[in-house]
């Protein structure tokens, strides 16, 4: 026994992962069957991501949709513990996130930096949930006798093309929608989407509801528009600099009037305000009369 | 009237309800010889008022008589290259150097001006668009010059609109506003823009420009400098005009879902800043524990409020099984006590339809409605000869999937669905591509609370409908639009936060 042992530490075959997308809390891999590689800067195959398909994107805004209702109903304060929990897994697995952006060519400085900043990012979200709502709500002193006020409640369902910044914009883009009570369709079409995929792994290990963030990888070409288009989809938060991929995902979203948000950012590293959250916000104004 | 106005006369209906037999009202109507109206009115462009570069023109007529009030310009491009021009050059030059408590104390002007001139304004409204003169006099002209007052005091208090930032206004806003309320809404979206320190290109509704231009000498007379507002008049090629303009970086449209669309497809990719208040098909809940009389009256004001010409009209009434045949019974009696007729008659609860083309559009429905197999009813009203006129109509047993639950009519007609459990009402109630607004009837005020939270609308009544202020931000969710007039977030509309430091 102790011999074999002592050969397997010496020649031992590395399991090699199979990296699959996170829909409802699951990892299936694509109903396509179909793959992409991921690649090292210089080109060289790292591992096999899927290639997600139309249908994909259709069955996690399912997910995604039954999922809003419950999340929204969470309390503010259990919506910062979760958020506040996903920051505590992603610090416990930093060296294996900053292995996975440093295979993609970050340096070891960079990947450890924009681990952390991440990690804090989750945190400065965390302390919104239950704090965006008392600084951008009123009370409204109208000239009648009516008890009249004005609340932010969730859009709905967002879809987000993620951006290229592998961890630090994905994390930037996702968390202020679901800290505001949002759900959450995720594209990862960029050239590094290991570390995505393994966020939702993290996800997954934080008290995160299933459905409450659905990563999909694959092609921007295939997955945009119909996401854009899909009539149960709310809103969209589109992270990238090119004027042509925003303007047509803009032209499908008139179907539903789909609130659309572009994010044309490179460097994520200030990206970081409760305008974030409010702008995935729907303001409600009710009124009670006051009488007997 | 002066006698250099054209023949403008009140609309005199013979017959109202009841008044054969002794208990009718006297016709009470409102006078109008003190409101000057001209023949022909220009464009107000520079703080000039100006015929149409090539010349054109359109009528506007009074809906409750067909008989024109007076012919208007009608912009072309280049009246709209012109107007946006000035305002271009009045927001560089002027306005945005301008101390931003002088900005403010001008807006406080066109307030109290429109105060000072209320009665000729209501008048004016309800011989224009054919509204009831007591809800112009009641409820258009007084909330149009307090959302001038309520805005006008933001204008030095911009640094608190965001919370940790500046603030900065937009630039130029294009504004394309509808027939309904007229004034109101040249109210909403020139107050708040102009006080953010932006100047505008309003364009007014082809049937009814006359309020908007009067408010258009309003400004002039109250010495707002030339270009900060300009109106320029037209139908739909105006308006698209002025909503595509390159020189525009602030569009505002309130208007159909349809046209909505249509400017938010051409806005894609534009980096314009936009806010769209659409159509409406809300529901007003009538629950088991409701106080029945005051519920009905609740019903009767959503629907028959301005003709049912409101994108936030409650035009599907959800009843409660248990009490349906209780309510019914008492809106049935309650719709035989309005009266139709002359918009000027201080007794008349519903006017005149806007136009020829919405009374149309009323009476396609009216036929849908019928053929779907909703039950209509209509009580026997006496209606005046001429003039576009429609009786306040129910769709009973309607169901879902019917035309007149789903789609907006803009007109006196209510279509009457019941449910049994307050989870059935609610998806009821969410069960269109609508979310402008909602109503909920209930003395219990947990379950009250409960259901204006889960409706998904921008604006919810609770044991109260059809209820406006400048403070209370109003807009939709859904198809009902992007955005919100009123209130804080009604400035937000007009102005962007600085980047943090």
């Amino acid at each position: 026994m102790s011999e074999s042992r002592a050969v397997a530490a010496a020649n031992r075959l590395p399991v090699l992962k199979t990296h699959k997308v996170y829909v409802g809390g699951k990892f299936p891999r694509s109903e396509s069957g179909r793959f992409d590689r991921a690649l090292a800067p210089d080109g060289t195959p790292i591992a096999n991501v899927c290639r997600c398909s139309r249908k994909d994107v259709r069955d996690a805004v399912t997910a995604a949709r039954a999922a809003q209702a419950g999340w929204a109903a969470r309390t503010a304060y259990n919506r910062g513990q979760i958020l506040y929990r996903i920051a505590e897994m992603l610090e416990g697995r930093s060296a294996q996130f900053e292995a996975l952006l440093a295979a993609g060519g970050a340096t070891p400085e960079a990947a450890a930096a924009q681990v952390r900043a991440a990690t804090d990012r989750l945190v400065h979200y965390a302390g919104w949930t239950d704090k965006y709502g008392q600084v951008f709500s009123t009370v409204n002193p109208v000239a009648s006798s009516h008890f009249n006020f004005s609340i932010l409640e969730p859009t709905g369902v967002v879809g987000v093309l993620a951006p290229e910044s592998p961890l630090l914009g994905l994390v930037s883009a996702t968390a202020p929608a679901i800290a505001g009570g949002n759900t959450t369709v995720v594209l990862v079409t960029g050239s590094q989407p290991l570390p995505a995929v393994t966020f939702g792994e993290v996800l997954n290990s934080s008290d995160v509801p299933g459905g409450v963030v659905n990563i999909l990888t694959g092609r921007r070409e295939e997955m945009l528009a119909p996401l854009a288009a899909h009539r149960d989809v709310d809103a969209l938060v589109l992270c990238t600099a090119d004027p042509d991929v925003a303007r047509s995902a803009e032209i499908e979203a008139v179907h539903n009037l789909k609130r659309v948000a572009v994010r044309p950012h490179e460097d994520w590293a200030n990206v970081q305000s409760p305008y974030e959250i409010t702008d995935l916000q729907e303001v409600k104004t009710t009124w009670h009369p006051i009488g007997s | 009237m002066t006698s250099s106005t054209s023949s403008v006369g009140t609309a005199a209906p013979k017959l109202r309800l009841g008044g054969d037999d002794g208990w009718g009202y006297a016709p009470a109507p409102e006078s109008t010889d003190h409101v000057e109206l001209r023949d022909r009115y220009g464009l107000f462009i520079d703080g000039e008022f100006t015929d149409a570069a090539d010349g054109r023109t359109f009528e506007t007529a009074n809906p409750a008589t067909e008989e024109k009030i007076a012919d208007v310009a009608l912009a072309s491009d280049t009246d709209v290259d012109r107007a946006v021009a000035a305002a271009r050059r009045a927001y560089d030059e002027v306005w945005s150097k301008l101390a931003p408590q002088e900005r403010g104390k001008y807006v406080y002007r066109i307030a109290r001006v429109l105060q000072e001139r209320s009665r000729e304004l209501a008048i004016t409204e309800s011989l224009d668009g054919g509204k009831p003169i007591r809800e112009s006099r009641d409820v258009d002209i007084p909330l149009a010059a307090a959302h001038f007052f309520y805005y006008a005091g933001w204008a030095d208090k911009l640094n608190y609109a965001f919370p940790g930032r500046g603030a900065r206004a937009l630039g130029v806003a294009g504004q394309v506003i509808p027939w309904n309320f007229p004034l109101l809404m040249a109210a909403w979206k020139i107050a708040p823009a102009i006080a953010a320190g932006n100047t505008v290109v309003l364009k007014p509704a082809e049937t009814t420009p006359l309020t908007a231009l009067k408010l258009a000498e309003i400004i002039r007379d109250a010495g707002v400098p030339p270009g900060v507002v300009n109106i320029v008049t037209g139908a739909g090629e105006t308006g698209a005009s002025v909503v595509q303009h390159d020189g525009v970086d602030k569009v505002a449209f309130t208007g159909s879902t349809e046209v909505g669309k249509l400017i938010r497809r051409a806005l894609a990719g534009s980096g314009k800043h936009y806010t769209l208040e659409l159509g409406g098909k809300a529901a007003n809940l009538v629950f088991e524990d409701a106080a029945v009389d005051q519920a009905v009256e609740g019903i009767i004001n959503g629907i028959f409020f301005n003709q049912g010409h409101v994108c936030c009209a409650g035009s599907r009434l959800l009843v409660q099984e248990s009490v349906a045949d209780e309510v019914i019974s008492k809106l049935k009696d309650r719709m035989e006590t309005l009266i139709v007729g002359d918009p000027l008659d201080k007794n008349t609860d519903i006017g005149a339809i806007n136009s020829r083309a919405q009374l149309d559009r009323i009476e396609e429905y009216l036929e849908i409605g019928a053929a779907e197999g909703a039950e209509p009813f209509q009580t026997p009203c006496p209606l005046p000869e001429r003039g576009y006129w429609c009786r306040p109509t129910l769709f009973l047993r309607a169901s879902q999937s019917h035309r007149v639950v789903q789609e907006e009519i803009f007109g006196p007609v209510l279509a009457v669905q019941t449910f049994r459990t307050v989870d059935e009402g609610i998806a009821m109630a969410n069960n269109t591509p609508y979310g402008l607004s909602g109503g909920v009837w209930s003395d219990k005020g947990a379950k009250a609370f409960r259901v204006t939270s889960r409706i998904r609308a921008g604006v919810l009544w609770a044991n109260t409908y059809n209820k406006f202020d400048p403070t209370a931000p109003f807009g939709g969710y859904k198809e009902s639009g992007i955005g919100r007039e009123g209130g804080l977030s009604g400035l937000h509309a007009y102005l962007q936060p600085e980047e943090a430091a």
